[in-house]
């Protein structure tokens, strides 16, 4: 059975007024933000059932639009996203609809990119402010984002993992799990590795220098 | 330095003649790998944040964001000023400091969840209250926060503290069963009157029905924060007097966690039964709604 620390009880501070309709909604536009790597030109959310039910009483828009503004669930200018969005030229729409067997609490958020570049990402609010992400431009993975994240998208190739572990390994940081995922073998695929230790830039750049790779991003939140 | 249940806490202080706070924060410091002083910092913050919300939701009438609540804590508050109260100063003071909490909350105002933000002004007003009755120092209510979470987590692990899965007995029963303890402990008593004041409010709370009007967190929510910090007013002194819990609290933690199953969805959050199915409660859902819609 799962451990919990103090802080899952006490806590978390968050915006109020429900862990999962407004903590865990910004949690899961901060890792939509983070994966489109700040760059957001327009965002279109797509509401699945008791997020689709109640997400204007319980301020869920809100707090979707704020983790896209980069915010902390414990943010207070979550209140004011609307106008902070429209301030920055953000375009945002929010839609009803069915995402089918998931989770009462997923959205699926669309980000365009000012280059037109398009990101997806579907994600679920599991309760006490916990998320899961599902789905990232349609391929189906996990990860919770309650540890430093990495992601990677690479070409389905040997010796690409090997060489991203590595270097993790030297610069001493210890991972707590890691998948891979790939649309089709020697396609392309995704790398998510979540880590014990926070993650420099430097690293990161190094990461991105492996033949293979296309991109990495991280996510902590 | 580990424990899964009541019984086990309790074999640990015994063994080493330590309150259930030392050994709540060293269970935490084992887990997590953080340090003693960064652990009493965070929790230093979080009261922060409690004491915040209880300032605003007195001082001011904070609408809720559909507008079924707002300004009642400031109302009971001052009453008790103005007039002589019902239930007594301290009574008067915890409740309406709790309410105070929820109505930030349901404002999307900064709280802390305790265990949940729909159950997050009991800690607060009870703590706080009792601190100024008492004189209690930050320091010793950080000691308390640590208490209540030890109750919290043996809730959290062995039942549940939501309230779509338990009822509200296991979403503001927990917070209350949290703040007595927590109470009895800061008051001097044994780790043991601590478990028994936790069992009497949970106790208290059996069957509590989850049933939010229009599906938000504020109605009856906000009143059911203030009947917790009552209620574990109430146990704190009972367990301080020496009244023993019949039932070993571990059993009273399962049998909430049972009856919660044994409760129709209806009444677990999903605002198809009780208060939200009244048709004033359906009328109100059909307002918001419609209003939401324009």
């Amino acid at each position: 059975m799962k451990d919990f620390s103090l802080f899952d009880i006490i806590g978390p501070s968050m915006i109020g007024p429900s862990s999962s309709h407004t903590a865990g909604a910004t949690k899961l536009g901060k890792v939509a933000y983070r994966i489109a790597c700040k760059e957001i030109k327009s965002v279109e959310f797509l509401l699945h059932g008791s997020f689709a039910k109640t997400y204007r009483g319980h301020g869920t828009d809100k707090a979707l639009l704020g983790g896209i503004l980069g915010f902390n669930p414990d943010d207070e200018r979550i209140k004011d996203s609307f106008n902070l969005a429209k301030e920055k030229n953000i375009d945002y729409r929010f839609i009803e609809g069915d995402l089918g067997e998931v989770h009462p609490n997923t959205v699926k958020i669309t980000i365009t990119k000012p280059n037109d570049e398009i990101v997806e990402l579907v994600g679920s609010s599991i309760g006490g402010g916990n998320i899961v992400v599902c789905q990232i431009n349609g391929l189906s993975l996990e990860f919770t984002g309650a540890y430093t994240t990495l992601i990677i998208s690479h070409k389905d190739k040997p010796g690409v993992i090997a060489k991203v572990t590595t270097i993790l390994a030297q610069n001493n940081i210890n991972i707590a799990f890691m998948r891979v995922y790939r649309y089709g073998r020697g396609e392309n695929a995704f790398m998510i590795i979540e880590t014990d230790d926070s993650i420099e830039k430097a690293v990161l750049g190094c990461i991105n220098e492996v033949d293979g790779i296309s991109r990495s991003y991280l996510v902590t939140l | 330095m580990n424990f899964t249940n009541g019984k086990e806490l309790l074999e640990l202080c015994s063994l080493h003649n330590k309150k259930i706070h030392e050994i709540m924060l060293e269970k935490e410091m084992k887990y997590t790998g953080v340090s003693e002083d960064l652990i009493i910092i965070k929790l230093q913050e979080s009261l922060k944040i409690m004491k915040d919300s209880i300032t605003v939701g007195i001082k001011q009438e904070v609408k809720s964001l559909s507008g079924l609540i707002g300004g009642e804590a400031k109302k009971i508050y001052e009453r008790n000023i103005r007039e002589k109260s019902v239930c007594g100063p301290l009574m008067s003071k915890a409740i309406s400091r709790s309410m105070a909490v929820l109505e930030v909350n349901s404002a999307m105002g900064k709280i802390v969840a305790a265990p949940t933000a729909g159950s997050s002004g009991i800690i607060p007003g009870v703590f706080i209250t009792v601190s100024e009755e008492f004189g209690f120092s930050d320091d010793e209510l950080v000691k308390a926060l640590l208490t209540a979470s030890a109750i919290g987590f043996i809730i959290t692990r062995n039942a549940t503290v939501a309230g779509a899965e338990g009822g509200c007995q296991a979403e503001t029963g927990s917070a209350a069963a949290m703040a007595a303890g927590a109470i009895v402990e800061l008051m001097g008593g044994t780790p043991e009157k601590a478990l028994d004041a936790a069992s009497f409010t949970i106790k208290n709370t059996l069957g509590l029905v989850c049933d939010p009007i229009a599906g938000l967190v504020e109605a009856p929510c906000q009143m059911r924060n203030a009947i917790g910090s009552a209620n574990a007013l109430i146990s704190a002194e009972m367990a301080l007097a020496g009244v023993k819990s019949i039932i070993p609290f571990d059993e009273v933690v399962d049998t909430m966690y049972r009856v919660g199953k044994c409760m129709p969805m209806e009444l677990r959050e999903t605002a198809m039964g009780g208060l939200a199915a009244t048709p004033t409660g359906k009328r109100i859902m059909k307002e918001i709604l419609e209003k939401e819609l324009s």
